[in-house]
């Protein structure tokens, strides 16, 4: 199929970016979106011009890397999927796709379609871990009884990838779903349970500080997160919080 | 604690337990004033009683209307931080395709009934304040009789101010259509997601405003002079 690209391109974080047309031919409807990026970035080396940068690492939907929002949503039209998994038979001959980066005050375009994304792994470091010994001494996790029930929903916390789709989708670029979930991932299990006040409330205060915004509960970023992260995560996370400040 | 209301979480939960407050005397307005469309002196008893009584005026009404400024005040702080969070705006952007209109323009559906409240405001509670502790008149009456019944249905003569009525409480349904489930989400409680609540909340949305709604037409037609 014959298609046309609106791409934003922005030389490096200060310069002043705009949106420009590209044409591609010849696309078969098997390959991924990515795939279809190297072609194009194939056909500007050619041509002389600077290849349009875009994240990726993994392609198979498990590192969180790639990001873009296509026609106007995070990793496009597609559910439960990342961009490298997003494939062009979800497009038909003629389209003109619109590709821009993640947007959010707190996700800097670095260049293209690159965006920092390096907020998330400060919000990590101020509490999205639990202080183990492991000098040798180590207590078997399995000796921990944990129900089935608390597992599963911890598990499901932990697939998050910290892609950034929920900001992007976000109307206040609010990154609660991100944290909720990594808040959850402890919340729930006994392990967490030590560090549980200061995490929630340290998590927090570098996101806001970070420059994300307020969650209005319109439920987008859930609907568009490549792992389903539940909004009960966000909830989860007020109630910690909540617990946290009553302590 | 104090920090805890500085956070965009706390500010959140301030938000919830003010809309909280306002739903619960949505519920209370409503069932007074639809006493009108049945008997006026009932209506005018549980008038003057809500307009008299120390403990309504003096506890119930002050928490109002903080509670109202406070609302409207938080979402504005609100939407101005995530306008700024939200960085430059997408080229191309599919909201509807992820999320409902109403949760999308909660400022626009509150800048409404904001107005609507200056123009309630203006029609019934200052003329109420002006009679009660300007001019001292407690008496709730009028050439020998209760005036507020009467009041009401003077108000309700104007065709533009029913059509403002009505247009208002329809931007509320959708506002509570939104707001309801929003508040026990922010709340820390996942029962907003349960079909339970979100009945619950679908049908407040809809009778609360449809009950005013009805208030208003009513007399409009019904007390035609
Ligand atoms: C009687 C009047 C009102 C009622 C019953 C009401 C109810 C609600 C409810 C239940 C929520 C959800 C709270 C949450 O998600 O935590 C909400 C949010 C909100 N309201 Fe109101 N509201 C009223 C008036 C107003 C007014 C006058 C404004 C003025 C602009 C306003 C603006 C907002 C905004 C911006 C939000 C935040 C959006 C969100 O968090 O989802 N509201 N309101
Ligand atoms: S919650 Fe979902 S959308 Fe957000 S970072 Fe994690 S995986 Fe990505
Ligand atoms: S490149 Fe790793 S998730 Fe897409």
């Amino acid at each position: 199929m014959n298609l046309t690209l609106k791409i934003w391109r922005q030389k490096d974080s200060n310069a002043k970016g705009q949106m420009v047309d590209y044409k591609v031919t010849d696309i078969s409807e098997h390959m991924s979106f990515l795939e279809m990026m190297d072609v194009l970035n194939e056909q500007l080396i050619e041509s002389g011009e600077e290849p349009v940068a875009f994240d990726h690492d993994c392609r198979e939907g498990i590192c969180g890397m790639c990001s873009m929002y296509i026609n106007g949503e995070a990793h496009g039209p597609d559910r439960g999927i990342t961009t490298c998994q997003l494939h062009m038979r979800m497009f038909k001959d003629g389209d003109t796709i619109t590709i821009e980066p993640f947007r959010a005050a707190a996700f800097p375009v670095i260049k293209d379609l690159v965006v920092d994304r390096t907020a998330f792994e400060r919000i990590q470091q101020a509490g999205g871990y639990i202080s183990v010994n492991t000098s040798g001494n180590t207590q078997d996790a399995n000796a921990i009884p944990i129900s089935k029930h608390a597992a599963d929903e911890a598990m499901d916390a932990a697939t998050c990838i910290g892609c950034g789709a929920c900001v992007a989708t976000c109307k206040n670029s609010s990154a609660m779903l991100f944290v909720g979930a990594k808040v959850s991932q402890y919340a729930l299990l006994p392990q967490g349970q030590v560090e549980a006040a200061d995490r929630v409330q340290n998590m927090v205060s570098q996101m806001d500080l970070e420059g994300f915004g307020n969650c209005t509960n319109t439920g987008a970023c859930e609907v568009e997160c490549p792992k389903g992260i539940s909004l009960d995560n966000i909830a989860r996370m007020n109630r910690e919080l909540m617990k946290a400040a009553l302590k | 604690m104090g920090g805890f209301f500085k956070s965009s979480i706390g500010r959140k939960v301030a938000m919830a337990l003010s809309a909280f407050f306002l739903m619960f005397f949505l519920i209370i307005h409503l069932a007074v004033n639809i006493t009108s469309l049945f008997s006026a002196d009932l209506f005018n008893e549980l008038s003057h009683f809500m307009g008299t009584n120390p403990l309504v005026q003096f506890a119930l009404q002050p928490v109002l209307i903080f509670g109202v400024v406070f609302h409207f005040i938080m979402g504005f702080i609100l939407e101005l931080k995530n306008k700024k969070a939200n960085g430059v705006s997408y080229a191309k952007n599919n909201g509807a395709a992820n999320s409902s209109w109403m949760s999308r323009n909660m400022i626009y559906s509150g800048l409404v009934i904001l107005a609507f409240i200056v123009l309630h405001f203006i029609d019934f509670w200052f003329p109420e304040l002006n009679t009660k502790y300007v001019l001292g008149d407690m008496s709730g009456m009028h050439d020998g009789e209760y005036r507020y019944f009467h009041e009401m249905v003077e108000k309700f003569h104007n065709p533009l101010r029913v059509g403002a009525y009505v247009i208002s409480f329809a931007l509320l349904g959708l506002h509570l259509a939104h707001g309801f489930t929003s508040a026990f989400q922010s709340m820390g409680s996942s029962a907003g997601r349960k079909k339970t609540l979100q009945n619950i909340g679908k049908a407040y949305s809809i009778i609360i405003p449809l009950g005013f709604i009805i208030i208003a037409l009513f007399h409009h037609f019904i007390h035609q002079h």
